[in-house]
């Protein structure tokens, strides 16, 4: 639970990072962010696994290492907390959207995007989704949510991201 | 004639609908001394004087140096006082008049100015509003009669500006004059490739949710969609003959290799695997493809046979390598060599394996070789944003193009049109 708890926090803390880039638009509020690191250590990591069945959980990117597609150990619960709600919510759909950083070419991202989607997409099914349930596709590098040549920007955008369809 | 060392000149483009500066650094080892003299009847004309236009596409090789005809002003070989013109070796003079059909014609002599002679004369007609292209057509001329080479002035580059959310894909003359706008997006372009006659690109676009190849006639606008299955479907190239393409699809999982009709028929496998196989280039004898694969470990470049099998790894230097491209005379292939986080454009020999480093580094991808193999045009960045630059094959001439407004991406040169 404690790994868990980690990955949440270390995942809302990635995403606190982006809020401060003026550029893109980022998806999850500030708020929300400070707010589960606030309350995090009382009450750890059951929330989005355990609150309403019907709610898509909260957490909906996991991230990877530089030239890497295989989803983390400390991101797998995030994609296991999707694929049990895609199992509990046969009508729920998801497009899952594989996301690179700037290092490599632009086709060479795509596909590596792709491969990250695809592999969480393996996971949800894993964890109970039907294929049927999920789309995937990538946007290489063309879509970064960080735009400076830097490692914290890179590694906001190695990224996939479960998107209610 | 010697190496000059590092000249650097700033054309600022006169005319009010230029889209780039240009800066150039660098020089041809010999650099031919040329004299444009204005064309008569130039005053005339409205718009940008065809010789400036000549001047220019010259002086941006770095494989001339301008002189000043300083106030001599012949237009006819009659006129011409050898004597006059110390140190210069070939002399460009001509007239312009308006004829029939509100056409433009340009009669103009290349003269050698050590042996006394005239080395071609020729007349260009055109429209009205394509004095450009008509400067063009006469530097490429010129170009091919004093250096061996076809000149390149008249051919033209694709590439996407990105601008904020808005993506175009943008076709334009070579020195990135006369934008043209084929398709504008808020959302990404990718790829564009020319078909060998020059009449078509195929790209990707996302207009559909993902990753869509399509097709489209530069003349009609007409497209079609070459390939849109689940997952991407990217990385389109044409065969030199035009009757096929090579793509990517990730379709059946991981990236590989396919070849499709001009039609999106006959869609035909070429490589299995987990690994990404992306950017497929054919050589000049289509029947194999470069490509890029991660199957080793890292991001390398391999050759395949159009059919499938064995697929041979040809770099192995530098942390990775990407988008490969067949040079015109299918000798060499150019490529983005990235090293400790840096992406050199690089080229390598195929018969000795020799690879050379062009440029010295920064955020350079996707080369392309200009159509006389001469030049190699590439996306960079200067002060943030994503330009334009080409080197000349032996690295010794650097040129960049900096758009007015966005990020340039993803550039590839055109082909020779038919005249």
């Amino acid at each position: 639970m404690k790994k868990i708890f980690l990955s949440i926090v270390l995942v809302n803390l990635l995403a606190a990072c982006a809020s401060e880039t003026p550029k893109e638009a980022v998806e999850e509020p500030t708020p929300a962010v400070t707010e589960t690191e606030a309350t995090a250590p009382v009450e750890p990591a059951q929330a989005p696994v355990e609150t309403v069945e019907a709610a898509m959980p909260e957490e909906r990117s996991v991230y990877f290492p530089f030239d890497v597609d295989a989803v983390q150990a400390a991101d797998r619960a995030i994609v296991q907390a999707h694929g049990d709600y895609l199992s509990k919510n046969a009508d729920a759909k998801v497009r899952v959207e594989g996301n690179a950083d700037e290092r490599g070419s632009s086709e060479y991202n795509l596909a590596l995007g792709q491969r990250r989607a695809n592999n969480v997409k393996k996971l949800l099914i894993l964890s109970g989704a039907q294929a049927s349930q999920i789309e995937t596709m990538s946007f290489g590098e063309e879509k970064p949510r960080c735009a400076e040549h830097n490692e914290s920007c890179w590694s906001q955008n190695r990224r996939a991201d479960i998107v209610a369809k | 004639m010697r190496f000059v060392g590092a000249i650097v000149l700033l054309l600022v483009a006169c005319s009010a609908r230029a889209e780039l500066t240009i800066e150039i650094t660098g020089a041809g080892e010999h650099q031919i001394p040329i004299s444009v003299v204005r064309f008569a009847g130039e005053e005339t004309m409205v718009g940008q004087a065809i010789s400036s236009v000549v001047s220019n596409d010259l002086m941006r090789t770095g494989l001339f140096k301008l002189i000043d005809p300083a106030g001599k002003a012949p237009h006819e070989p009659g006129d011409v006082n050898y004597v006059e013109w110390p140190g210069v070796e070939a002399l460009l003079i001509g007239k312009v008049r308006t004829v029939e059909g509100g056409r433009v014609e340009v009669r103009f002599r290349l003269l050698d100015m050590v042996r006394q002679t005239e080395l071609t004369g020729l007349a260009v007609t055109a429209k009205s509003e394509q004095l450009r292209a008509i400067g063009h057509r006469v530097a490429d001329l010129v170009y091919e009669k004093l250096t061996g080479s076809a000149g390149v002035f008249s051919t033209r580059i694709a590439y996407v500006n990105r601008d904020g959310k808005q993506y175009r894909l943008v076709v334009a003359d070579s020195d990135g004059y006369g934008e043209q706008t084929l398709l504008a997006l808020n959302q990404p372009i990718m790829s564009p490739a020319w078909s060998p006659d020059g009449k078509q690109l195929a790209y990707v676009s996302f207009e559909r949710g993902h990753a869509t190849t399509f097709v489209q006639s530069l003349a009609t606008r007409q497209r079609i969609v070459l390939a849109d299955f689940p997952g991407s479907n990217s990385a389109p190239t044409w065969s030199p003959d035009g009757k096929k393409l090579a793509l990517v699809l990730s379709r059946d999982g991981s990236s590989n290799l396919y070849t499709v009709n001009g039609d999106g028929k006959n869609l035909r496998r070429i490589t299995f695997g987990d690994s990404i196989d992306t950017e497929p280039n054919f050589l000049s004898d289509g029947k194999s493809l470069l490509f890029t694969s991660d199957r080793g470990g890292s991001a390398q470049i391999y050759r395949v046979p159009v059919e499938g099998g064995y697929a041979e790894r040809l770099t192995f230097e530098g942390n990775s390598n990407f988008s490969p491209r067949v040079s015109p005379d299918g000798k060499y292939f150019v490529f983005s060599h990235f090293v400790d986080g840096v992406f050199y454009i690089a080229v390598q020999d195929f018969e000795n394996k020799q690879m050379q480093v062009l440029t010295g580094g920064g955020w350079e991808k996707k080369p392309s070789f200009a159509p006389n193999g001469k030049l190699v045009l590439f996306a960079t960045e200067s002060q943030g944003r994503g330009i334009l630059a080409t080197v000349s094959s032996d690295g010794r001439v650097k040129q960049k193009m900096v758009a007015q407004r966005g990020d340039i991406r993803e550039p590839i040169w055109g082909p020779f049109l038919k005249q």
